[in-house]
């Protein structure tokens, strides 16, 4: 039988402390950068805009395709050639133009790189007013989920674990937008759906500890809280990990070869997944653990 | 094997055999769908293949390729009266031009107040879409003032601008706008390169109120010549018009309307009874007279009139009309005009090739996702890992057969969101596994590690499956189609692993142990 992290006895709440820093530190940085840059970069189903995905018939050089658009006329579009086996490939968006811009792209690109043919793959145009309602949108459905697992978790469980669970569903959505804002990727209509899973599943491994706690309450009683938590924490270590090993071996599969529309969204998940086995021990149960102190304190018991 | 066995074990092939009623029209629909693309054979006749297509799993815009678009009814000009069923009136009219530009399958939508959703599946040529939905096609027979009218007002126009230069561009201002007019008959000819100038002259603050209260000017088609030069025509026509499009009984694209030039397309229409008294009336009392057909606002043509026009015959000619547009055109008059201006205020266009790798992308993922999920289930779990993957690709069976079944589409986010599944699907049997080997460290019986790993680890199943359904209903809820589609199939796929991942599985075990000793398990 294959077996890992079976009769662990790590003291995880030993080290808290330096996990509170870590993730302090990496709220902090995020904060940092979206004070910096005014918010999260927002693609065009937010914004506004449009977004061209647009196949050449052969590579073509990406300055000499910035020549040839600014020609046209279009100066501040943002160009990116993609990568791998689709370098023939360019995204192009367009913040604000009331042209519609593939003839004109397709009439640049021919007289510059005589016989060369493009194809439009795809085009995304919002409308501001519909950017404007989408984010709008998307803002509620984040906040109301989370307002809907915080209800589930605050009638399932007693209050002390409701409240780290509740801080570590936002440690994690939060991380991941680092994590995107940090990477340069921005954040539209699929990596909201990412973000609102990572809500939905960061919380499973801090339910499975939970239920440990409970079921092992009476067994647990005698020891410090510390301690009891410890004890939880170690025994569910093992379904902890393989089960956001499952759901990670899946992300990645999605990322390496899901194509172009599906990367930022798996990678949203794969990090959400890796930080939400993390903030299950060292932001929830840690979190759990000092609220519950706390609440001992107050009723003046001695638990520590 | 008792009683509720035998009860749990009909239900288990009720249900799968329900999964495969749904999901055999799509094995066949598309097994056959991609042969007939592919090789031009197929056993199946076409209208049997419709038929299929409406059963089978609904592949989303991301995936089959076309065009998804929201237009919003511009109701600012109406009245309240006129506003009220505008939207719908303006879906009719937009069904009919979709359905006979032949679309097959189209999806037009009323949403809120004044929005219209239209999805095109598998259409190509989206300019051509575009031009044909966001036409609002009012047509409009207008006189055109006279050449001594017509002079009038443009004196009177170069008076005005003379006195009421703006302090910016002054010079520009003051210039008269009949130098920069080519020429002048009954039209005044622009050319090309002075048409800037012209606009912004006309432009004016104030300008409006020196036309005459009946009148108004208007612009021909842009890029027409006029001894050699090109540029545009600009009329003064009288601003009631004579006649309005839907007296319109049937309009066709056509070659050989005009006989100066015998090869070019235009569009002949054909009037009502009614429509053809009102035209015979207008056009015996203004013999000599210039007629502008207006359309959006652009004059198309100025024909004189010769003579009384009995027959109700009228064309739209000019501009630069090829087969196509001319058909579009004509399609578009038929179906009538819009009765108000749409606005596209969202487009999603993603074309064939894209789609189709897309697909190809989105199973290659799944299946390098899903095998590398099954490869460490067997090795860590053996013989119980087995028991969870054949739960898991049940889980995904039902999952597909639920979407065929409802109706529902599946989109890009939504094999994503099947891949998710996957990974999912098998944390319900982790859970319960390691709980099991648990039991087991703790010197229990194999029957009863079993019985209290599923009872222990039930509750925590439960709660993790209900956060993940939370956070993707609210997602459906605010998503947009392919979103949706991720969510549905969260949803489903989460709800059927409680099925196959805690009551299948369960009944597996069950029966193994119910055979036999028992004393070891392969988990």
């Amino acid at each position: 039988m294959l077996q890992m992290l079976i009769g662990t006895n790590f003291p995880f709440m030993q080290y808290r402390r330096f996990a509170y820093l870590f993730s302090f530190v990496l709220v902090a940085a995020t904060t940092t950068w979206l004070l910096m840059h005014g918010g999260p970069l927002l693609s065009v189903d937010f914004t506004g805009g449009s977004v061209l995905q647009v196949r050449t018939s052969r590579v073509l050089a990406a300055d000499e395709v910035r020549r040839a658009l600014d020609a046209a006329g279009f100066r501040g579009v943002e160009l990116q050639q993609m990568t791998g086996q689709n370098r023939d490939e360019f995204l192009l968006r367009f913040r604000s133009d009331s042209r519609d811009p593939f003839p004109i792209i397709q009439q640049a690109l021919s007289t510059r790189f005589p016989g060369v043919t493009s194809e439009l793959r795809r085009q995304e145009t919002v409308g501001p007013k519909v950017g404007n309602e989408l984010s709008h949108k998307a803002i509620w459905a984040v906040l109301w989920s989370m307002g809907g697992i915080l209800l589930y978790v605050g009638i399932r469980y007693e209050f002390k674990f409701a409240f780290g669970a509740v801080v570590a569903l936002f440690h994690d959505v939060f991380v991941v937008l680092g994590f995107l804002c940090f990477t340069g990727r921005e954040v539209s209509l699929t990596v909201v759906a990412a973000l609102l899973t990572i809500a939905g599943y960061s919380i499973n491994d801090t339910i499975v500890v939970f239920d440990r706690i409970r079921e092992r309450s009476k067994a647990l009683r005698k020891e410090k809280h510390s301690r009891a938590m410890d004890i939880a924490v170690n025994e569910t270590l093992s379904r902890t990990v393989i089960t956001a090993l499952t759901v990670l071996l899946a992300s990645l599969g999605l990322f390496i070869w899901g194509g172009e529309v599906l990367r930022d969204f798996s990678f949203a998940m794969i990090i959400g997944v890796c930080f939400g086995t993390f903030s299950s021990v060292y932001v929830a149960s840690a979190l759990a653990l000092d609220t519950w102190i706390v609440l001992d304190r107050r009723k003046g018991v001695q638990a520590e | 094997m008792n009683r509720t066995d035998q009860w749990k074990l009909a239900s288990v092939l009720l249900v799968t055999a329900i999964a495969v009623w749904y999901l055999f029209p799509s094995y066949q629909f598309y097994a056959n769908y991609y042969n007939r693309t592919t090789q031009q054979i197929s056993s199946i006749s076409s209208e049997k293949l419709a038929e299929l297509r409406k059963k089978a799993i609904h592949l989303g815009l991301d995936l089959q390729g076309g065009m998804h678009l929201v237009l919003e009814v511009d109701r600012s000009k109406m009245n309240v009266a006129e506003s009220k069923d505008a939207v719908d009136r303006a879906m009719e009219v937009l069904r009919q031009r979709i359905d006979q530009f032949g679309v097959a399958e189209p999806l037009i939508q009323k949403e809120g107040e004044d929005r219209i959703v239209i999805q095109l599946p598998g259409l190509t040529d989206r300019r051509r879409a575009l031009d044909l939905i966001g036409k609002t096609a009012l047509l409009e027979f207008k006189l055109v003032r006279t050449a001594e009218e017509t002079k009038n007002v443009f004196d009177k126009l170069d008076g005005y601008l003379a006195t009421h230069a703006t302090a910016t561009d002054s010079a520009l201002r003051r210039t008269a706008l009949s130098s920069h007019v080519l020429s002048m008959d009954f039209a005044a000819f622009v050319r090309s390169e002075d048409l800037p100038v012209v606009q912004l002259l006309l432009a004016t603050p104030g300008l409006d109120s020196i036309i005459p209260g009946d009148a108004q000017l208007l612009w021909g088609n842009p890029d027409e010549a006029s001894q050699g030069v090109t540029g545009r025509y600009l009329y003064v026509v009288k601003r009631e018009p004579e006649m309005k499009g839907g007296s319109i009984a049937t309009a066709n694209a056509q070659i050989g309307l005009e006989s100066t030039n015998p090869g070019a397309w235009g569009v002949s229409m054909k009037m009502t009874p009614s429509g053809r008294i009102d035209f015979a009336r207008i056009t015996g009392a203004n013999i000599g007279r210039n007629l502008a057909i207006v359309l959006d606002g652009v004059i198309s043509s100025a024909p004189v009139i010769r003579d009384r026009i009995p027959t109700g015959d009228a064309s739209i000619t000019g501009g630069s009309f090829n087969v196509e547009t001319a058909r579009d055109l004509a399609i578009v008059l038929r179906a009538g005009a819009l009765p108000a201006p749409v606005h596209i205020v969202e487009e999603r266009s993603v074309g064939p090739s894209l789609g189709s790798d897309s697909i190809q992308e989105g199973l290659m993922a799944g299946l390098i996702g899903t095998i590398m999920v099954i490869v460490f289930m067997l090795v860590y779990y053996q013989l119980s890992g087995l028991i969870a993957i054949v739960a898991m690709v049940l889980n995904i069976f039902y999952l597909l057969a639920c979407l065929a079944g409802l109706g529902a589409t599946l989109t890009l986010p939504g094999i994503a969101g099947i891949v998710l599944t996957v990974g999912m699907a098998v944390d319900a049997n982790v859970l319960i596994f390691e709980r099991i080997r648990e039991e087991l460290r703790n010197q229990k019986s194999v029957r009863q590690a079993v019985q209290l790993g599923y009872d222990r680890a039930f509750r925590t199943i439960f709660d993790a499956n209900v956060t993940t359904i939370i956070s993707s209903v609210f997602l459906f809820q605010f998503g947009t189609g392919p979103i949706k589609g991720f969510a549905i199939t969260m949803i489903i796929g989460l709800i059927a692993n409680l099925f196959t991942a805690v009551f299948l599985t369960r009944m597996v075990f069950d029966f193994m142990l119910s055979r036999g000793k028992a004393e070891t398990l392969s988990i």
